[in-house]
């Protein structure tokens, strides 16, 4: 077990390398750098321009840079955004939790909706119960993320039931403790569904799938030739071995809900990692891409992690491959 | 007769012969026949724009003596873009008038849409957008770019896919590992993230049939890598069986090996793949337009046009035509995954989905 994971946590090196080396390459390519926006200033002298580039390197090609910033950032340091005027690392301190928050909710919304519509539909298959949520499973599907998400805004300007988007509203800091989580829930409660949806139709229609290999099992009729309650056969018997390849592609829902929060937080305006990536991409505030890069891969990773432990802990056949 | 054979001959005739799939099928036959003949179809041109009717609403019809009409609208309140219609003023449809000039398939100089009014007024089926531009027109312009962006990718990333793929698992060894580990790499960034950098490191200034060749470049760069680990497996299984060794023993060569024994095992699984993977084509491009860095105005692209219903205006006054390219993708995806589901039901049926 903890050769595993430490195998796996070993594997994050190479990956970690491998993908910023990759990100630093491309975005070398891109004519112009973090600086440029700062020779169109007119207070800022040449001199000191030249003393910038020279101080971040920029005058040398970008392997030695990389291996500059490697450097770096082996002793701590991730650099400086020149967009928000602070320290990377503290930059993300300040959007981790947004999007942390706003995957775990998707996440749990996604698990306690999938789980009882897809045993529903597994158990009275072919009704019209079934063929409704296939439907809908299969709407969702093929409903593009950032179009649902100015579906949800659109419907939050017409009715006014939810705010327009960000994290907090602008009286956030004079709410009682209370009154400031209810605030944050109800900004929440848009992205999460929005985010949230996607992952419903995918684990409810592998749940179902699953449900009904595993009913047709001897072991199910076993038990309900002993007599056993329905409850208990379903919910017992069937529900925990079908439940098994739902974790196993945890860590995939993980990678997805990362992708997909990009375009949502950026619809949304919702204060995230994904809209930091994506203007730091905009304004090429290369600290802050590289950093981020790294965190969205090391969550990448960790959730494949968790869901192969968890699968494990579940499934007693299950053995962790020590090699 | 030899049931495989007949099995494989029909495969298309099965497909229809399932609700969903004739439904599939017909809805993209229809989607591409407008795109095919979008210029025909459409009243105006992509960027013609009209300055004095932003934010039109759709236009009425009616019927007068001289046929079916459109109602006119009269500008109400230009800072809200309220349009009223004007009682009893109405524009006569015409069938086939000679419009601005454009060359049908590329190639066919012509002068002729299938509707029009009085060049004056305007017809607005979807109607305009910020700049009193057609999105009824540029729906169809539109549809052009997304509907082949994924038939152009899915043909490059299977192509990628197959070779490397097909001659991992052939051959084995370090292109072996070479090309699982650079697949592995891959797949463990976020899509969306490698495609942002990779769109940065190519931004300089492009015309837009460049930035079109880009992004389908781009999209394929990433497609590849899922298709190549499917292939290399059921090449590594398909080289265990007797008839690849027979083949070698008599002395083919490896390429022909691939070219003429292998390749035909593996193409129902392509066929499959190809209509399951097309939909992350059609809406990567949607994403990247959407996000303003894939194909840029004046150009017409469905990600393009919903980043224009972003503004705060759209959702006040209630401008709902400006999300019309939304559902045109949504109804494309679905019926790409539709068609794709059918198929592999009826390819495969151990992989049963609808109903098992």
């Amino acid at each position: 077990m903890v050769l595993f994971v430490l195998r796996r946590l070993l594997f994050l090196i190479p990956l970690l390398l491998g993908v910023t080396l990759l990100v630093f390459f491309l975005m070398s390519l891109t004519p112009g750098n973090f600086l440029t926006p700062i020779k169109a200033q007119r207070d800022i002298s040449p001199e000191l321009l030249v003393a910038l580039e020279k101080g971040f390197g920029l005058d040398r090609p970008w392997y030695t840079r990389y291996f500059l910033w490697l450097r770096n950032v082996l002793q701590g340091d991730f650099g400086y955004s020149w967009t928000y005027k602070i320290a990377v690392v503290d930059l993300l301190w300040q959007r981790v939790p947004a999007t942390l928050l706003l995957n775990l909710t998707s996440f749990a919304f996604a698990w306690a909706v999938a789980i009882p519509l897809g045993v529903l539909a597994a158990v009275r298959r072919n009704s019209w119960w079934d063929r409704a949520t296939a439907l809908l499973a299969y709407a969702s599907l093929s409903i593009p993320e950032f179009f649902l998400a100015l579906l949800a805004i659109y419907l939050a300007a017409r009715t006014g039931w939810f705010p327009l988007g960000g994290l907090t509203s602008i009286e956030h800091e004079f709410f009682s403790p209370l009154g400031r989580a209810l605030d944050i829930a109800h900004h929440l409660i848009l992205p999460t569904l929005v985010l949230g949806l996607g992952g419903v139709a995918t684990l409810m229609r592998i749940l179902r799938a699953n449900f009904l290999d595993v009913i047709r099992a001897e072991y199910v009729t076993t038990a309900r030739a002993k007599g056993l309650p329905e409850n208990v056969v379903i919910w017992r018997h069937v529900f925990r071995n079908a439940v098994n390849p739902l974790l196993s592609c945890l860590g995939y829902v993980v990678a997805g809900l990362l992708s997909g929060s990009l375009l949502v937080e950026n619809v949304m305006s919702y204060p995230g990692l994904g809209q930091l990536i994506y203007s730091a991409f905009i304004r090429q505030d290369q600290f802050v891409v590289l950093a981020s890069v790294v965190l969205s891969c090391i969550l990448l990773v960790l959730g494949n992690l968790f869901s192969d432990i968890l699968l494990a802990w579940v499934d007693p056949r299950v053995r962790l491959p020590v090699r | 007769m030899n049931p495989v054979l007949t099995k494989r001959s029909g495969l298309w005739q099965q497909v229809i012969a399932r609700p969903q799939g004739a439904l599939a099928l017909g809805l993209l036959g229809f989607l591409y026949l407008c795109a095919l003949f979008a210029p025909l179809l459409a009243p105006y041109g992509p960027g013609d724009q009209d300055l004095q009717k932003p934010y039109h609403p759709p236009t009425g019809f009616t019927w007068t003596q001289d046929g079916l009409a459109v109602r006119l609208y009269e500008n109400a309140d230009p800072t809200q873009a309220l349009y009223r219609p004007i009682p009893g003023k109405t524009a006569t449809i015409h069938w086939f008038p000679a419009g601005h000039p454009y060359r049908l398939f590329g190639l066919l100089p012509c002068r002729r849409h299938l509707f029009g009014v009085e060049p004056p007024q305007k017809i607005y089926l979807l109607g305009s957008d910020s700049t009193g531009r057609d999105v009824f027109s540029r729906l169809l312009y539109g549809a052009q770019v997304s509907l082949s962006i994924g038939l152009i990718g899915i043909s490059i990333s299977l192509g990628v896919g197959l070779i490397a793929g097909g001659l991992a698992g052939y051959f084995g060894g370090w292109f072996d590992s070479l090309v699982m580990r650079t697949t592995e790499l891959l797949m463990a960034i976020p899509g969306l993230y490698l495609l942002l950098a990779l769109r940065g490191a190519f931004a300089s200034q492009f015309g837009s049939g460049e930035v079109y060749l880009l992004i389908v470049v781009i999209l394929s760069f990433l497609g590849w890598s899922g298709a190549a680990r499917v292939i290399r497996g059921l090449t590594l299984s398909l080289r265990a069986q007797t008839f690849v060794e027979a083949a070698i023993v008599t002395g083919l060569s490896p390429w022909r090996i691939l070219w003429r024994h292998l390749l035909p095992n593996l193409a129902s699984y392509l066929l499959v793949a190809a209509a399951l993977s097309i939909p992350g084509y059609i809406l990567g491009e949607a994403a990247l337009s959407f996000l303003g860095i894939g194909i840029q105005e004046p150009s017409a692209s469905w990600g393009l046009m919903l980043a224009q219903a972003q503004e705060m205006k759209v959702f006040m006054c209630n401008f709902w035509w400006l999300l019309s390219p939304g559902a045109a993708v949504f109804v494309t995806v679905a019926a790409f995954n539709l068609l794709g589901d059918t198929l592999r039901d009826v390819i495969d049926p151990h992989f049963r989905t609808s109903d098992r």
